[in-house]
């Protein structure tokens, strides 16, 4: 199994919301504050773990026929468990993130890894599967938080740090546009965030054309 | 629950909390779809379809099992269930009655089980404490909302194509995601609105 190579594929190649284009509600809808963005992404990273282990373990027994169903099942079932425990323990995250939480069963990425990589394979390279794509996911939700966070608000890490977890403040609130922070800046920064990646795959795929020449 | 409640509420779910601009509820197959006017109409009719019935259907799951027998946390699970099954009878339907919109539909048609804005409006709905009636109206309002900003952005998306004229990294995807942050910014005129 060739660790560095999911890694890359997961960061870069197949980045699941960047070249893949999945799981963008909640990429779109939550990244307004650094501290939303890392809660996410963590939460995603451990139900993707958990459901491509559980769905590559079971992948022999459960009937082609109703997989869809069985696969939406286990996940559900792990979303409950994540959401139950953030309500617990992490109420501030729970409330900010809201119906989002529960929706993390339809979030696509979860069910595509399930079908494409965690049915065909075993459970460790599925393990690693789910930690590579989803720390693919984190880091596009959180340089979108960041984003958004500085043009929007003027602060960094909004919820973690600085006084009363306001984040710290970076531009002079005069400075800033809220709309970055509205749904249309969410759809501007994913937007240009896709476009830099299509330009930076092209570059590089023009090098390697001239080095081949 | 009164004649006047009920119109702002469809209003409100209509045009100033519209599913997809301002709850981003729903963003995969709006994005998925749209290519095309006629398949961007077809999937909102069929998504108007289905949240309107979800909508019952989760109310009534909640209402006579999941708070009877004190099950609220399997909420997620129960709904998810019923949207799945729900999906798979219009799925077969669509496959006898109108064949054509079966195959434009394709794939995207099972992926509305996964559709956020289905389990989001049942969600939203058990969250916000909506009678039945309010649920059925929030429902049917949310699948208009999705059928008003699917068909206006297929139509965006058809002359951006027509014209060609953009940046070579902006083309595809990355051009319909600032077209639709555009409307989404025509959209928010709408919250003056009061109702």
């Amino acid at each position: 199994m060739d660790f560095k190579k999911q890694l890359k594929d997961g960061l870069i190649d197949n980045n699941p919301v960047l070249v893949q284009l999945l799981g963008m509600c909640s990429t779109l809808a939550i990244s307004t504050t650094l501290f939303n963005g890392i809660g996410m992404g963590v939460s995603v990273t451990i139900i993707l773990i958990c459901s491509n282990i559980v769905i590559s373990l079971l992948r022999k027994v459960i009937p082609s026929k109703i997989r869809i169903a069985a696969y939406i099942v286990v996940i559900a079932g792990f979303v409950t468990i994540v959401d139950l425990l953030l309500q617990a323990f992490l109420p501030a995250l729970s409330e900010s993130l809201g119906v989002f939480i529960p929706l993390i069963v339809v979030n696509c990425i979860i069910l595509a890894r399930a079908e494409s990589f965690a049915s065909k394979n075993g459970v460790l390279a599925s393990a690693v599967d789910g930690l590579t794509q989803g720390i693919g996911y984190t880091i596009v939700l959180v340089i979108m938080c960041i984003i958004r966070e500085f043009l929007g608000n003027g602060t960094f890490g909004g919820g973690l740090l600085g006084p009363e977890g306001a984040g710290i403040r970076i531009l002079p609130a005069e400075y800033t546009t809220l709309h970055i922070i509205l749904p249309f800046g969410g759809f501007l920064v994913l937007g240009c965030l896709i476009a830099a990646m299509q330009y930076f795959s092209r570059k590089a795929a023009e090098k390697k054309k001239e080095a081949l020449k | 629950m009164s004649f006047a409640s009920i119109v702002s509420l469809a209003l409100g779910a209509i045009l100033i909390e519209n599913f997809i601009f301002s709850k981003f509820l729903g963003i995969c197959p709006f994005m998925g779809v749209s290519k095309k006017t006629d398949t961007a109409l077809g999937m909102g009719v069929a998504v108007i379809f289905v949240m309107t019935v979800a909508s019952i259907f989760c109310y009534l799951v909640n209402e006579l099992l999941l708070v009877p027998l004190n099950l609220q946390y399997m909420q997620t699970v129960a709904y998810i269930f019923v949207i799945a099954s729900l999906v798979q009878l219009v799925e077969m339907f669509l496959q006898k009655m109108i064949p054509s919109l079966y195959r434009a539909l394709g794939i995207y048609l099972p992926l509305i089980t996964t559709n956020c804005a289905v389990l989001g409006v049942a969600l939203l709905n058990t969250q916000n404490g909506y009678s039945f009636i309010g649920s059925v109206v929030y429902g049917a309002a949310g699948g208009v909302g999705f059928l008003v900003a699917i068909v206006l952005f297929a139509s965006v998306r058809e002359r951006l194509d027509a014209t060609g004229d953009c940046p070579k990294s902006f083309e595809g995807f990355p051009i319909a995601l600032v077209a639709a942050g555009l409307i989404a910014l025509a959209f928010m005129g709408f919250s003056g609105l009061k109702i």
